[in-house]
């Protein structure tokens, strides 16, 4: 961009705005300005606080100020999606400002699960020129009758903070109704804002219309009834082109006729925000005092504390609510100068969670300790440090928590690393020079989910009759679908229309129907309606409220809400901490868990005290180079520093591509420890598999510990003379995982997901048959019928998926057992590691896996038979 | 419960993975599948099979797998194969509504009517299915007699000493190394048996609800039903849901 251009760009109107607030437009706003003059997509990469938000928006205002007045009323202009509702407020109170000072008449309107019935009922017959929404509002837009008209005019939509947004199941949705609004308003374009990312093409190739090859579509055309004549086919680049930077796209223009071979990242132009000055992280170093394994940081309280003392506002992140909890009240009983320190997780009662927000924006606090609710989020302008409590897991997470710390671009945020253990000390100190290099973890390449899609099906059917073909080629102008293959687009439509089963015995209570002029319609009215009131993909789990235990089985006052699971682990009588106080548990009905306060009690730590993020590839690769490399151990706290010294001289210290694996006797127990540093998650997959394998080898297995960085297994006869290569071979992802995984509450957990997003399953189940009280009809039942009787059935190819993704990692444990091939460096000891301590330390804090839960019904009747007996 | 009220209840493992015991002075075996054998009559009880559950979801626009039917059928067969009864018992709500059986298919019909062949079947109704079945073969009855005990669907209130019972569809929770499981489960007292629903989708009802309120002499005993065998459960062990 020439200086010359300037003047051109900006109307004199928003030029005098800018001078008059002494400020000038940076590069990349006037960028994004030109990208809209070009009618070009754009994804906007730039830290936080360089005024990416403005920059976004630029276009649309000098579009909307330089409109003539409409003589019928319009539509909605410009589209704004968030991915946290108090975002969209939060944003559209801030874009108020320049309208009001410019004196623009442009209106802009918030709408959320929030929003009044009255003011959302107003919104639909005049539309303001911008709204701004959350990709759940948009997916139940797009399920009205509507639709079509309301959005034929819209010029823009901007997805803010959508390096969060696309790589989970929201995203997938929102891609799918940016497809939809793209072919209710061909003229619409694409922006996306974004904080500093690894890759990102793969983010522009995500919010790309790019059209498939069509080199495919013959072959599908082939395959179905003569429905549609290909002149019914919408071709998003030939209706109305929006063009990409010349330089860089100008195969964009004109697509080829097989398109192959051409990056769909083309079509959106990357404009980047200068890098802004990089954080200034340290690492706590607690000298003599960094214990062997634990997770709460304890020891470190104090200093901690003293941090906070020196600091305007201090944003304190863990990784798990319990670690939120533990941290608050360890801070506490240190505060005697009584600080005001807050509490944010998502087990919080809302309004509790908004009361944090409001001092916090009125700069009453001096630290919150909080998860990753505040990861994203409004603009708090006054926090200037950023403390992480307890290991950072990946580089990426924690260059957006530091941003969350000094909005202003030109001076470089604060944060301070606080490791719980020895090895959190290696991933601290990674970490740290991973964001002095500018490192990023890598993401990986997601495909849209078929779940995401049966709605999405079912919510255009809703909207309006389609046309199979014509949805088909729609769905593939979404990043995440755009490979998808006929046969698995027919077999979704397929499930949404009969549930897609082999025995067909629902064809005559089909959801959606083949009308006699070839398009596809929802059956009925109450069908829409049952639709609408299901849209979107986040499955919260079922919450449990914590209430006051009263006197003689009262139900008392609520002191907040729980998910379901988030006590398990307890059981009546054993006390907790929650929202900041010690509680006993005295017992749980369908809906509450009552407890009485425990003040003076020791809360008990749940077992797991890990994260639910797994370190990074990335970051676990810089660990094991950081443990390899003897000269690099300088830079440790003295007792790590020894740690790792006599870890050298008892065993060994493995180069980056080995894995250490070692074994002895302790007790009467024979242990095998390896160090992957894969997460726990893939380490807790890889010792089932393991532990089936022993089993065949006949060394008798008894138990296994994971962690984050290592894995113990222990058996009654030794391991020393097992084929560790052929153990670890990746055979092993074969049919034991698929057994194992099938009989897992994993994958019963993943089912459940899948089934309420598909719409198999309503978020409101009718299971309150029997007249009122709670009959529970769970899905697990569906899944145990579906598995037996049609095992390849769509909804269980999802789960499957699902769970290998996210909850069992069986990516990474594939990786992994590529990686290590041939690099096992094996270690006979007579006795434990300096190494080894740390996973040790974790038995008895851990359940041994297997097929516990028969295990447990058995062991519970003999108890009871011992004690009929005595 | 106490070790002196279980003495007085004396139950056992039976060999065949069941739990066998006196309810009013009556011999029982409550087996892990969730039928209830009374060996003296060679009767097999199972409540609550609510046939074609799946499809009335169906018809309602929500298509849940449409193979439960079969799977409770295929269930029942083997309970039956297993034990050879002389009279096998439905105690009510084995259809889930009143147009189920209609939705039948003609295979599934006739398995379920051959269950009838060479032994008495008899249908208890209850609140799902008041009139019974129209096509299907046995005989109907509201309430059935068997030496002290008596059958029924729906347990009356109070205490009931002697009854057999279904329509709650009690189940179990039991929280432990670090994870709760949940299990349909028969509820008793040793005066009467509240019996676990045996449909493959029926849901259950925790039995530490209100509902089973003044049902029983004291804290009942709950048998859940494991893999290979029914698991008795004190009551002290086991959590609301």
């Amino acid at each position: 961009m020439t200086a010359a251009a300037l003047p051109a760009l900006l109307p004199d109107r928003f030029e005098a705005w800018f001078a008059g607030r002494g400020w000038a437009p940076r590069q990349h706003q006037l960028d994004m300005v030109q990208a809209g003059e070009d009618g070009a997509h754009a994804l906007l990469i730039a830290p936080t606080g360089g005024g990416k938000t403005l920059a976004g928006f630029l276009p649309s205002l000098i579009e909307l100020s330089e409109r003539p007045p409409p003589n019928t009323p319009r539509g909605v202009h410009t589209l704004y999606i968030s991915p946290l509702k108090a975002l969209a407020v939060d944003v559209e109170r801030n874009l108020m400002t320049p309208i009001a000072q410019m004196g623009l008449s442009i209106t802009a309107e918030s709408r959320t699960g929030d929003t009044g019935e009255a003011r959302k009922q107003r919104q639909r017959i005049k539309p303001p020129d911008i709204l701004l929404t959350t990709p759940e509002q948009l997916a139940l837009f797009c399920a009205w009758e509507g639709a079509r008209r309301y959005f034929e005019g819209l010029r823009c939509v901007i997805i803010d903070e959508i390096h969060s947004l696309w790589p989970q199941k929201r995203g997938d949705l929102l891609a799918l109704d940016i497809a939809r609004l793209q072919q209710f308003a061909p003229a619409m374009r694409r922006v996306g804002l974004s904080a500093t990312v690894d890759d990102p093409d793969m983010i522009r190739r995500w919010l790309s219309p790019f059209p498939p090859p069509s080199g495919e579509g013959d072959h599908r055309a082939a395959m179905v009834e003569g429905v549609s004549s290909p002149s019914s086919r919408v071709d998003l680049f030939e209706a109305e082109p929006p063009v990409g930077t010349p330089s860089t796209t100008p195969s964009a223009r004109s697509p080829s006729p097989d398109g192959g071979g051409t990056d769909p990242a083309n079509a959106v132009r990357l404009v980047r925000g200068p890098p802004g000055p990089l954080p200034q992280v340290e690492v706590l170093i607690s000298e003599g005092r960094v214990p062997w394994a634990g997770h709460t940081a304890q020891h470190a309280m104090a200093d901690v504390y003293e941090v906070i003392k020196r600091h305007k506002t201090s944003l304190i992140f863990v990784n798990t609510r319990f670690q939120a909890e533990f941290a608050f009240q360890e801070l506490w009983k240190l505060n005697d100068d009584g600080l005001a320190i807050a509490l944010h997780h998502g087990s919080l009662a809302a309004e509790q969670r908004r009361k944090v927000e409001a001092a916090m924006a009125r700069g009453d606090l001096r630290a919150v300790v909080c998860t990753s609710t505040l990861d994203l989020g409004i603009d708090w302008g006054d926090v200037d440090l950023v403390i992480q409590l307890a290991a950072p897991k990946g580089a990426s997470r924690m260059v957006q928590r530091i941003g969350r710390a000094n909005h202003r671009l030109d001076e470089p945020s604060k944060a301070i690393f606080v490791p719980a253990n020895r090895f959190e000390v290696l991933e601290c100190q990674a970490a740290r020079e991973a964001i002095a290099e500018n490192a990023f973890d890598p993401e990986p390449v997601r495909t849209g989910a078929l779940d995401v899609l049966a709605q999405h099906v079912m919510g255009c059917a809703v909207s309006e009759p389609f046309d199979l073909l014509a949805l088909y080629d729609e769905v593939r102008t979404a990043g995440p679908y755009r490979d998808l293959s006929w046969e698995d687009f027919e077999q979704v439509v397929e499930f949404v229309s009969t549930g897609g089963y082999a025995l067909r015995t629902y064809d005559r209570f089909r959801r959606i129907v083949k009308g006699p002029d070839g398009l596809w319609r929802v059956r009925n009215a109450q069908t829409a309606q049952r639709h609408r009131m299901n849209v979107g993909a986040i499955v919260s789990p079922a919450v449990l409220n914590i209430r006051l235990a009263g006197r003689r089985g009262t139900v008392g006052r609520k002191i907040g809400e729980v998910e379901e699971g988030y006590l398990e682990m307890l059981e009546p009588g054993d006390t907790f901490i929650f929202a900041g106080g010690v509680w006993r548990l005295q017992g749980i009905t369908s809906t509450d868990a009552l407890v009485t306060p425990a003040p003076n009690d020791n809360p008990k730590l749940p077992s797991w005290g890990g994260s639910k993020f797994a370190i990074s590839t990335f970051l676990a690769a810089k660990v094991r180079r950081m443990m390899s490399d003897p000269d690099s151990w300088k830079n440790l706290p003295t007792d790590v520093c020894e740690w790792l010294t006599v870890q050298q001289d008892k065993s060994m210290i493995p180069t980056p591509q080995q894995m250490l694996l070692e074994t002895f006797l302790r007790g009467k127990r024979h242990f095998l420890v390896v160090y992957p540093f894969e997460g726990r998650l893939a380490h807790t997959t890889l010792a089932m598999l393991l532990t089936k394998r022993l089993d065949r080898l006949r060394v008798g297995p008894l138990g296994f510990v994971v962690n984050d960085y290592a894995m113990a297994v222990w058996s009654l006869k030794p391991m020393d003379d097992v084929d560790f290569d052929s153990l670890f071979d990746q055979d092993m992802l074969g049919d034991d995982l698929e057994a194992w995984l099938d009989e897992s509450f994993m994958m019963k957990r993943a089912f459940k997901g899948c089934a309420l997003i598909s719409g198999l399953i309503e978020r409101r189940m009718p299971g309150a048959e029997k007249s009122g009280r709670q009959v529970t009809f769970s899905t697990d039942l569906i899944y145990d019928v579906l598995r037996r009787h049609q095992p390849d059935h769509l909804l269980l190819r999802c789960a499957r998926a699902d769970a290998a993704s996210g909850m069992i990692d069986v990516a990474r444990v594939g990786q992994m057992l590529a990686r290590i091939k041939g690099q096992i460096l094996h270690s006979r000891l007579d006795h434990l590691s300096p190494f080894a301590v740390p996973i040790l330390l974790e038995i008895g804090k851990e359940r041994v896996g297997g097929d516990t839960a028969d295990m447990i019904l058995a062991e519970a009747a003999e108890d009871l038979i011992a004690e009929a007996l005595s | 419960m106490n070790a002196q009220a279980l003495r007085d209840r004396s139950f056992a493992q039976s060999p065949c993975g069941g739990v066998a015991m006196a309810i009013h002075g009556h011999p029982v075996v409550m087996r892990h599948s969730g039928a209830l054998w009374l060996p003296v009559e060679r009767m097999l009880v199972v409540a609550d099979l609510h046939f074609e559950k799946g499809s009335a979801y169906a018809v309602r626009g929500q298509l849940l797998p449409p193979y439960d039917t079969v799977e409770t059928l295929t269930r029942l067969e083997a309970e039956v194969a297993a034990t050879a009864p002389a009279t096998l018992v439905f105690l009510g709500d084995s259809f889930h509504d009143g147009q189920a059986e209609d939705r039948l298919a003609p295979l599934v019909a006739e398995r379920i009517a051959a269950l009838a062949s060479g032994r008495t079947l008899i249908w208890a109704v209850g609140n799902h299915d008041e009139d019974g079945p129209r096509a299907l073969p046995g005989d109907l009855a509201d309430e059935l007699s068997v030496g002290t005990l008596i059958l029924r669907h729906e347990p009356q209130a109070g205490r009931q000493p002697g009854e057999i019972a279904g329509h709650l569809h009690p189940c179990a929770r039991l929280v432990g190394r670090g994870r709760a499981v949940r299990r349909r489960c028969f509820a008793t007292d040793g005066e009467r048996v509240i019996l676990p629903a045996f449909g493959a989708y029926a849901g259950g009802l925790n039995i530490r609800d209100k509902a089973y309120a003044g049902m029983f002499s004291g804290a009942p005993l709950a048998v859940a039903l494991g893999k290979d065998k029914a698991h008795p459960l004190s009551w002290a062990m086991l959590g609301g849901d």
